[in-house]
C-alpha cells in the first residue's frame, strides 16, 4: 500500500519547551518526522514555542509557529492553514494531550483534519489505568492486579485478593505523596489508614507490588496492514521502583534468556495489536527474577525518550519509519537507511552493548529530595557504546560530566562511609547510588546481599566487582614488568580511562598514553549497521573500543575533514540551544565544501547524533584522551570546540596543547577571556567598566576585601562542598556562613569576591567576528534585574527600556573587546547598566545559549556566519546594525520544572534552575510575553483573578510593590496579603484582605487553605535576598507558600520586575496573543533577511 | 584487599585458523583439544543454549556476532510434554564456539552451570577474545570457510608451525553425510492420545518442532532420515512432516525418493532443510548461499498478502526460485533482504514447506501459526 494520497498537508505538534520528562528527544522525532514529510513532497505546519530546536528551524520544516501547544492557540493556526491531518505521536505527552483535547473539542472533525497514524480512542485506552487494564485482559495481557478502596476493611479484603505485598496509591493527590508498601495485613492497615486521610476523594488503590522485580522495555512497529515488530529491548539495571527515565539502562537486554525475551516480545506485539497503535510505542514490563511470570506496566503511545534511545541504540530511525507508517505505507515497503538495500522491517541485530545514565542536578535545588523513585527528575542522560558492559558503563560514567574518571580510581571514592549508611543508600536509591554499590563492594558486602537490598541483577553487580579487580591490580602493577602490557590491554578492554590508569599508577595520563601506544594498545573505530555486519553498511554510524583489532572503515586522506564537538550530556544550563548550534555548523561546514563534517557527541537525545545529520557520527566521549584517539585517526583541518557549549570549550585549552588545530578564535584568547585577571587587564587597557572583583585565599581576606568595596558581593567558590557554586552576600555574616559551611577558600581553592550591583539592568549581546568585522546578532534586554542567573530571565530582542545612548555604548564595548580579542567565530558578551553606565560581567569567546533566539528573531543564522569566520572567511557582506530593528519583538521565557522536584524551592537567584526555555515573536512585548508565558505553561490569571503578594524586608522593599498592586486593582484583581504586606498595600490605599500565615495553620483565613481551595490565581512572593542563606529555618513561611502554589500549580513569581511585566501583560490581555504568524513571515518580512 | 587475579591471566590460550590462512588468537573455554569444521556466524542476542543444540549445525564452528554470552548460564534439563524445555536436542551440537566475551559469572534461577562448564562436560572447545565482528566481515565477503578451533591445555605455547600446517588440509564437513550422524537410528513415538498422527522425518529435528506437533494434540512418529516412503506410509498418516537437518540437501537421496512418493498421498509440510529436499524431490534446484542465513531477524514476505514475517533462521543453502518452474511448487515467501526462496507451496495439494524455523527456540514465535495451518490439513478428508 503507498502512501495515502489525500494527504497534501500536515500539522505536527511538538512538545514545548524542555522539562523534566520532556526534553530534547522530542526535537530528534520531531526533526526526522519533518524529514520523513518532506521526503513525500508533503507540505508541513510545525507548532512549537522552543526555539531552541532544530525542528523549528523552516528550512527542515515549511511552516513554523513558535506558538503554545494548547487547543486553543493550535485550533487558530488549523483555521489558518487548514492541514489535511494531524499527526500527534512526536510532541510526547504535550502534543499528545493536545490532541486528545483538540478531539473532544470537537474542533479536529470541525475543521476535517484526520489523525494520522494511532487513533485517538487507542490513546485514551493507553492514558487511562481502568481502560488498559481491561484492554490488556481482553488481549490476554497480564496487568497489574489492582483495585481501589474507600476503607480501611475494603483495603484489607482487596489485598487478601492480590496477595501481600501490596503498594498503596493514593488518589488525588499531588506527587504520588502516601503512597507505601505494605507487606502484611499489620502494614496495610497503617497504610491504609493514613492514606485515606491524605486523598481528597478518600480513596486508595491497593496494587499488587512488583518492587525489585526486572524492569524491561520493548519498542514496538505496527503499520496499517498489522506488521508488527520490536526494534529493540531494554533492560533496566534499577529495578522496578524506579521510574524508567532514572534508571541506568542496557540494550539490549543482558539477564534474559530466549525464552523471556521472545515471551515478552510476543506479548508486547499482541498489546500493541489489540490496542490498534499505528506507527510507533513503547510498552514497559515487569519481569518476576525468579520465574518467567510478568506484567505489563504502561504503553506509551508515542515516540518517547525510550524509543529516541532505542533509536540510537539501535541505528534504526524509528520516527523516520514511524512516520511513513502513518502515511499508510507498510513495513516491507520502506528501506533500511543504514544499508540502503535491505528492508526497514526487520529487527536490528546488535553486535554491543550500550549503557544509558540519567543526569540529575538535584544539588543545585535548594531542600529538594535526592532519592530517585517512581516520579523522574533527572534532566538529561548519556549512552556509552562498547563491546563489553564494563567498558561502556564506565565510558558513560565519565561522559556524565560530573566530575568522575571511570566508575572506580575517584579520590572521593575513599571518603569512610559507615556500613549503615551504604547499605542505606544501596536499599534506598539516590543519584549517587551506582558509586554507594561500588562502595558497599569493596566493603565487602556480598553480591547476595547487595542484591537483596538494591534488586540490582547480580550479573550487573558482578561485572562492577570486574572493574573493581583491575583497580587492584592496577595499583600493585609495575609497568616495567612484561605482564604489564596485557594488564593495561585488559584494563582498556574493560574500559579505564589512561587517567584512570594514571591514577592508579601515580602519573599522568600522558605517559600511559605513549606507553600503550608503544605497546600497540589502540582503540579501534566499529561500526553500527542495525546487522551485526551480516550486510555492509553505507552510513557512518561510528564508535570507539578495544573489544576489536580492527578498524570498520577505511579512513580517506586528502579530503577536507572538520570534527565539531557535541554539546555532551544535557544539564541545567546546558541544553538543546547547543545542539542546534551544532547541527547548524554541520549544515554550513558542508555548504561550504568541507567534504566531510564529522560530530563527535554522546547525548542519545539529540538531533546531532543521528548519523545522517553528519558525514560521519562518532558516538562518543568528549574526552582529551578520546578526541586525540579520533583526531589521530582521522587527521582532519581542525576541530571546533566553540559551539557545543562547555564541555568542548573546557578542552580547547589542552587540545591546543596537545597538537591539536583549533578552528576559530585561538586557544591563547579564549584564556584570555576566561581567566579572570588577564580579562581584567585587558578591560582596564580598553578602558572599559567592570565591578570591582579580587581573587582570595583566605576567608579573612575574602571578608576584607568585601568589607572594601562594600555589600553586596557575588561570592564565588572555585571549590564548593554542597550545594550552590555562587551566592550574593548581603552582609558579612552571610558571606562568612556560606565559604565556611558551603565551600572550601585555601591557597588551591581561591574565591572570587565581586562587587554586586543591586537594582542593574543585564543586557547580553550575541555576535560574530572574523577578526576584522564585528558583527552584533542582537541587542538583549533582561527583564529581571542582575542577580537572576541569565538563563532564569525573561529577556527581549530588541531593548524595551534601554537608551539608544546605552545601546550604542554597548555596541561600541563590544567591538572594542571582540577586536582586542582577535575573535574568529562567535561570541557573547554580558553587561550591567546602572544609571546609564555600562560594566562588562564577562565574554564568552563560543556560542552561546541565547544564539537561536537571536538568529530567529533576527533572521540571520549566526552560527552559520561563525563557521564562515571559523573556516577563515570574511563575513563583511553582512550589513547590519544592532540599532536596525525589526517590526517585531522577540521574548524569550524559561520553563521550570519544580512540580517535579519535591522540594525544591522555586526562588530565583544567581544559580541556574530552569530546564528549558521557550521564545514568542509578537506585534510587541505584550504580545511576544503573554504568548511565551503560556508556552512556558505558566496559567495567565484572568483579569477579574486574586492575587496573593508578599513582599520580604523592610517597609521601604515592601512600598516597592505598591505601583503593581494598584495596577492589579485595576484590572479588577483581588488582593490578598500577609500581615505586614497588607498594612503597607492598605497605608497606600490599597484594598488587600489579609491571611493569615502558615504557622498560624488552624486560624482562618489561612493562606495555605485559600492555596488548596483554589482560591488564589497568582502569587507575588519577593523573598529578602539577604536571608536566603539562612541554613538554620528552611522552612519558612515564605518557603512554604511558594512550594505549596507549585504543589497547586498556582504561577509563582519571585520577582517585582517580572511582576511589572505581568501587568502590562494583563492590561492588554485582549489584544494580546492574536496575532497567529508563522516565523516564516517575521522572517520575510525582514529586508536583511539571511536564512 | 588482595584481587584475585581476573582470570585473563590465567587462561588457557586457543587460535581459530581460518582455510585462508587468517589466525585468530584468544583464550579458550569448554574442552581442551583441536575440532574442524565449517565456520558460520549467527547474528541471534539471545539462544545460545538452543542454538548450540541445534542439529542443524552438525558439522560447524559457530560464531556468535552478539559479543557478550554466557550471561543467563546453561539451564536445567526441565522436561516440557516429555522434552527438554531449554534445548534443541540432547547434546551440543556445534564443533566448537567462537564469542568474543565470555561470562565467567551468570546469574539466572534457571541456569544450573556456566557455558565454560558446560562445553567442558561436553567435550567442545570454545574460544573467546576474538574480534568476531572482524571475523564476520571476512565470512560476509568471503563466504563461509572451513577453519579449525584449536583450544590449548593452561600452560600450553602455541606451536605456530603445527597450527598453519594442521589449515591445509581442512575436512569439509559438507562433503559427509551429516544428517546420519543427527538423525534417530530407530522410530521413537510421541503420543499424546491425538486424533491425528504426523509421521516427522528427522534429519536432525529440534525438539521445538515436535513440541509444536503435540502442543496441537498431534501424536508424532519419528523416524529415520532414510526411511522409506512404505516405511512412512505403513504407519497410516495423516500427515508428514519433514524436519530441518544440517548439510547439502543434495546428500538426502534417500529422504528425498521418500519425500517424492509421500506428497501426492498425505499433507505434508517441511521446515528449512525439509523445504529444500521438497523443492529436489519434485523437480527443483538448490544451490548453497555465500554465508547462508542464521539469525533472528529475517524478513519473510508471503507474496500473495504482503504480510511480512520476522523469522529465525539457520541455514547455508536454498531453493532456487527459477528452478520451481519445472515443479508442481510455486513460491510463498520470499526474503525481503536478499530475495531468496524462503517458502513454497503445491499448486493443487496440501503441500507445503518453509526455509525458515517457525518453532522458533531460539527466535520469535510469530510464523508458529503455521503449524495451526498443518494442523488444519490433517482434519481435511
Amino acid at each position: 500500500m503507498p502512501k495515502f494520497d489525500w494527504i497534501k498537508k500536515v500539522l505536527v505538534l511538538g512538545s514545548g519547551a524542555i522539562k523534566i520528562g520532556e526534553a530534547a528527544e522530542f526535537d530528534y522525532s520531531g526533526s526526522q518526522c519533518l524529514k520523513a514529510l518532506r521526503e513525500e513532497g508533503i507540505e508541513t505546519v510545525l507548532v512549537n514555542p522552543n526555539i531552541a530546536t532544530i525542528q523549528t528551524d523552516p528550512r527542515l520544516s515549511g511552516k513554523v509557529y513558535l506558538l503554545p501547544v494548547t487547543p486553543e492557540y493550535v485550533e487558530k493556526v488549523i483555521e489558518k492553514e487548514r492541514p489535511d491531518g494531524i499527526l500527534l505521536g512526536f510532541g510526547g505527552q504535550t502534543a499528545l494531550n493536545c490532541g486528545v483535547e483538540l478531539d473532544k473539542k470537537g474542533i479536529l472533525q470541525k475543521y476535517n483534519v484526520k489523525v494520522l497514524g494511532t487513533p485517538i480512542h487507542s490513546i485514551e485506552d493507553t492514558g487511562d489505568r481502568e481502560r488498559f487494564r481491561q484492554a490488556m485482559l481482553k488481549a490476554n495481557v497480564p496487568p497489574l492486579n489492582s483495585k481501589s478502596a474507600t476503607s480501611v476493611k475494603q483495603a484489607l479484603e482487596v489485598a487478601d485478593e492480590i496477595g501481600y505485598p501490596v503498594i498503596v496509591r493514593v488518589a488525588y493527590t499531588l506527587g504520588g505523596k502516601g503512597a507505601g508498601v505494605a507487606r502484611n495485613a499489620e502494614e496495610l492497615s497503617e497504610t491504609a489508614t493514613r492514606g485515606l486521610a491524605q486523598s481528597r476523594i478518600c480513596q486508595i488503590l491497593i496494587e499488587e507490588y512488583v518492587g525489585h522485580w526486572k524492569e524491561v522495555e520493548y519498542e514496538v512497529m505496527r503499520d496499517y496492514a498489522d506488521n508488527c515488530l520490536t526494534v529493540c529491548n531494554m533492560e533496566n539495571f534499577d529495578p522496578m521502583g524506579v521510574h524508567t527515565g532514572d534508571s541506568i539502562v542496557v540494550a539490549p537486554s543482558q539477564t534474559m534468556s530466549n525464552r523471556e525475551y521472545h515471551l515478552i516480545r510476543s506479548t508486547s506485539i499482541n498489546a500493541i495489536r489489540a490496542l490498534g497503535i499505528v506507527g510507533e510505542c513503547n510498552i514497559q514490563w515487569a519481569l518476576h527474577p525468579k520465574s518467567e511470570e510478568y506484567r505489563v506496566i504502561e504503553v506509551n503511545s508515542r515516540m518517547s525518550r525510550s524509543s529516541a534511545l532505542a533509536s540510537k541504540v539501535t541505528g534504526y530511525p524509528l520516527a523516520y519509519i514511524a512516520t511513513k507508517l502513518t502515511l499508510g505505507y507498510l513495513l516491507p515497503e520502506l528501506i533500511n537507511k543504514v544499508t540502503e538495500v535491505t528492508t526497514a522491517c526487520f529487527e536490528p541485530a546488535l553486535d554491543y552493548i550500550t549503557v544509558k545514565i540519567p543526569r540529575w542536578d538535584l544539588q543545585k535545588f535548594k531542600n529538594a529530595d535526592r532519592h530517585v523513585g517512581p516520579q523522574m527528575r533527572s534532566v538529561g542522560e548519556v549512552m556509552a557504546i562498547g563491546r563489553c558492559f564494563e567498558e561502556a558503563l564506565q565510558k558513560a560514567v565519565r561522559m556524565l560530566d560530573t566530575g568522575k574518571v571511570g566508575l572506580v580510581c575517584n579520590p572521593e571514592d575513599d571518603e569512610s562511609e559507615s556500613e549503615a549508611r551504604i547499605r542505606n543508600a544501596v536499599e534506598n536509591p539516590t543519584d549517587e547510588r551506582l558509586y554507594k554499590l561500588v562502595k558497599a563492594l569493596k566493603m565487602g558486602i556480598s553480591v547476595t546481599e547487595i542484591y537483596r537490598l538494591s534488586g540490582v541483577d547480580p550479573f550487573f553487580l558482578y561485572k562492577i566487582q570486574n572493574i573493581i579487580d583491575m583497580e587492584s591490580r592496577l595499583r600493585q602493577l609495575n609497568l616495567a614488568e612484561d605482564s604489564a602490557s596485557e594488564v593495561i590491554r585488559e584494563a582498556k578492554r574493560l574500559g579505564f580511562s589512561d587517567e584512570q590508569i594514571a591514577i592508579c599508577q601515580k602519573t599522568d595520563e600522558y605517559t600511559i598514553r605513549s606507553f600503550r601506544k608503544s605497546a600497540n594498545i589502540l582503540p579501534v573505530i566499529k561500526q553500527i549497521d542495525t546487522l551485526a555486519a551480516e550486510w555492509p553498511a553505507k552510513t557512518n554510524y561510528l564508535y570507539l573500543t578495544y573489544g576489536g583489532d580492527e578498524d570498520d572503515i577505511e579512513l580517506k586522506s586528502g579530503i577536507s575533514k572538520v570534527i565539531v564537538l557535541g554539546a555532551g550530556v544535557f544539564r541545567i544550563g546546558s541544553s538543546v540551544e547547543f545542539d542546534w548550534c551544532g547541527v547548524n555548523t554541520i549544515w554550513a561546514l558542508k555548504k561550504n565544501g568541507i567534504q566531510e563534517a564529522i560530530m563527535v557527541n554522546y547525548n542519545p537525545e539529540t538531533v546531532s547524533t543521528d548519523y545522517d545529520v553528519s558525514d560521519k557520527l562518532y558516538f562518543e566521549e568528549l574526552s582529551v584522551e578520546r578526541i586525540l584517539d579520533i583526531y589521530e585517526k582521522e587527521n582532519p583541518m581542525g576541530v571546533i570546540t566553540s559551539v557545543g557549549g562547555q564541555i568542548p570549550n573546557n578542552l580547547a585549552m589542552e587540545l591546543s596543547e596537545r597538537g591539536v588545530k583549533l578552528l576559530g578564535t585561538s586557544a591563547q584568547n579564549v584564556d584570555l577571556a576566561e581567566d579572570r585577571s588577564k580579562f581584567s587587564a585587558l578591560l582596564d587597557q580598553l578602558q572599559i567598566r567592570q565591578p570591582s572583583w579580587s581573587k582570595l585565599l583566605s576567608i579573612s581576606e575574602a571578608k576584607r576585601f568585601a568589607e572594601k568595596i562594600g555589600y553586596p558581593v557575588l561570592v564565588r567558590p572555585s571549590y564548593v562542598l554542597s550545594g550552590s557554586a555562587m551566592r550574593v552576600a548581603y552582609n558579612e555574616t552571610v558571606l562568612e556562613n556560606f565559604l565556611k559551611l558551603a565551600a572550601k577558600v585555601s591557597r588551591d581553592h581561591p574565591v572570587v569576591i565581586s562587587k554586586f550591583i543591586d537594582h542593574a539592568k543585564e543586557v547580553e549581546v550575541d555576535g560574530v567576528s572574523d577578526g576584522e568585522n564585528v558583527l552584533i546578532g542582537a541587542i538583549m534586554e533582561h527583564v529581571e534585574y542582575a542577580g537572576v542567573h541569565s538563563g532564569d530571565a525573561t529577556m527581549a530582542i530588541p531593548p524595551q527600556a534601554l537608551k539608544v545612548e546605552v545601546q550604542q555604548n554597548i555596541a561600541k564595548c563590544t567591538e572594542r573587546i571582540v577586536k582586542a580579542l582577535n575573535i574568529h567565530g562567535p561570541y557573547n558578551i554580558q553587561y550591567l547598566v546602572k544609571d546609564d553606565v555600562v560594566n562588562v560581567i564577562e565574554c564568552n569567546l563560543r556560542a552561546s545559549r541565547s544564539m537561536p533566539f537571536v538568529s530567529k528573531t533576527r533572521g540571520i543564522n549566526l552560527i552559520e556566519l561563525a563557521t564562515l569566520a571559523m573556516l577563515g572567511k570574511k563575513i563583511d557582506f553582512v550589513k547590519l546594525s544592532p540599532m536596525t530593528i525589526a517590526n517585531h519583538v522577540g521574548v524569550k521565557v524559561p520553563q521550570f520544572s519544580f512540580m517535579r522536584l519535591s522540594g525544591a524551592d522555586p526562588v530565583l537567584g544567581v544559580e541556574m534552575l530552569s530546564t528549558g526555555e521557550v521564545a514568542c515573536l509578537g506585534e510587541n512585548f505584550s504580545d511576544a510575553f503573554s504568548k511565551a508565558l503560556r508556552s512556558a505553561e505558566f496559567s495567565i490569571p484572568d483579569r477579574d483573578g486574586s492575587v496573593f503578594i508578599s513582599v520580604g524586608g523592610s517597609i521601604e522593599r515592601k512600598r516597592r510593590v505598591v505601583p503593581i498592586a494598584k495596577a492589579f486593582v485595576d484590572l479588577g484583581f483581588k488582593i490578598y496579603a500577609t500581615d505586614h504586606t497588607a498594612d503597607v498595600l492598605c497605608e497606600s490605599g490599597v484594598a488587600a484582605v489579609k491571611l493569615f500565615k502558615v504557622k498560624e495553620a488552624g486560624v482562618s483565613p489561612n493562606v495555605l487553605d485559600y492555596l488548596q481551595e483554589r482560591k488564589i490565581d497568582l502569587v507575588i512572593n519577593v523573598p529578602i535576598a539577604s536571608k536566603q542563606t539562612n541554613y538554620s529555618d528552611i522552612l519558612t513561611d515564605g518557603y512554604i507558600i511558594r512550594r505549596q502554589a507549585v504543589e497547586f500549580n498556582v504561577p509563582v513569581i519571585t520577582n517585582l520586575q517580572l511582576a511589572q511585566a505581568l501587568v502590562d501583560v494583563l492590561k492588554h490581555k485582549n489584544s494580546n496573543g492574536n496575532s497567529i504568524r508563522s516565523l516564516n513571515e517575521y522572517m520575510d518580512d525582514l529586508p536583511w533577511k539571511m536564512w | 584487599m588482595v584481587p584475585q587475579h581476573s582470570t585473563f591471566e590465567k587462561s588457557k590460550k586457543a587460535i581459530l585458523l581460518l582455510e585462508d590462512g587468517t589466525l585468530f588468537v584468544g583464550k579458550g573455554f569448554g574442552a581442551t583439544g583441536k575440532i574442524s569444521g565449517e565456520v558460520v556466524f549467527s547474528t541471534q542476542m539471545v539462544g545460545y543454549p538452543e542454538a548450540l543444540t541445534d542439529p542443524s549445525y552438525k558439522g560447524q564452528v559457530l560464531t556468535l556476532t552478539y559479543p557478550m554470552i554466557g550471561n543467563y548460564g546453561v539451564p536445567s534439563n526441565e522436561l516440557n510434554l516429555g522434552l527438554p524445555l531449554y534445548f534443541e536436542s540432547d547434546h551440543i551440537q556445534v564443533q566448537g564456539l567462537v564469542i568474543h566475551e565470555l561470562c565467567h559469572e551468570p546469574f539466572h534461577w534457571a541456569s544450573t552451570r556456566t557455558l565454560d562448564k558446560w562445553l567442558l562436560d561436553e567435550g567442545v572447545p570454545g574460544i573467546y577474545g576474538v574480534d568476531t565482528r572482524r571475523l564476520t566481515k571476512k565470512l560476509r565477503t568471503h563466504g563461509v570457510m572451513l577453519g579449525v578451533l584449536q583450544v590449548f591445555d593452561t600452560g600450553q605455547e602455541i606451536d605456530l608451525d603445527t597450527v598453519l600446517k594442521d589449515g591445509k588440509n581442512i575436512a569439509d564437513p559438507n562433503l559427509t553425510d551429516l544428517v546420519k550422524e543427527v538423525s534417530v537410528k530407530q522410530p521413537v513415538k510421541y503420543g499424546v492420545d491425538g486424533k491425528k498422527t504426523v509421521v516427522l522425518i528427522d534429519c536432525g529435528v529440534k525438539y521445538s518442532i515436535i513440541r509444536n506437533l503435540l502442543k496441537r494434540g498431534i501424536n508424532v512418529v519419528r523416524v529415520p532420515y532414510d526411511a522409506s516412503a512404505s516405511e512412512v506410509l505403513a504407519y497410516n498418516p495423516d500427515g508428514v512432516f519433514l524436519s530441518n537437518g544440517p548439510g547439502d540437501p543434495k546428500k538426502c537421496v534417500k529422504t528425498i525418493d521418500c519425500v517424492r512418493e509421500v506428497v501426492d498421498k498425505v499433507p505434508f509440510m517441511g521446515i528449512c532443510l525439509g523445504a529444500q529436499i521438497l523443492a529436489l524431490a519434485l523437480g527443483g534446484d538448490t544451490y548453497k548461499l555465500k554465508f547462508g542465513h542464521r539469525a533472528q531477524n529475517q524478513p519473510a514476505l508471503d507474496l500473495s498478502s504482503r504480510r511480512c514475517y520476522i523469522t529465525t533462521q539457520n541455514h547455508g543453502y536454498a531453493v532456487d526460485i527459477e528452478s520451481l518452474k519445472k515443479t508442481p511448487l510455486e513460491m510463498w515467501f520470499i526474503n525481503a533482504n536478499d530475495k531468496t526462496t524462503e517458502g513454497v507451496k503445491h499448486k493443487s495439494k496440501p503441500v507445503f514447506a518453509v526455509q525458515w524455523h517457525p518453532e522458533a527456540s531460539p527466535g520469535p514465535y510469530d510464523t508458529e501459526l503455521l503449524f495451526d495451518k498443518f494442523a488444519k490439513t490433517l482434519e481435511a478428508p
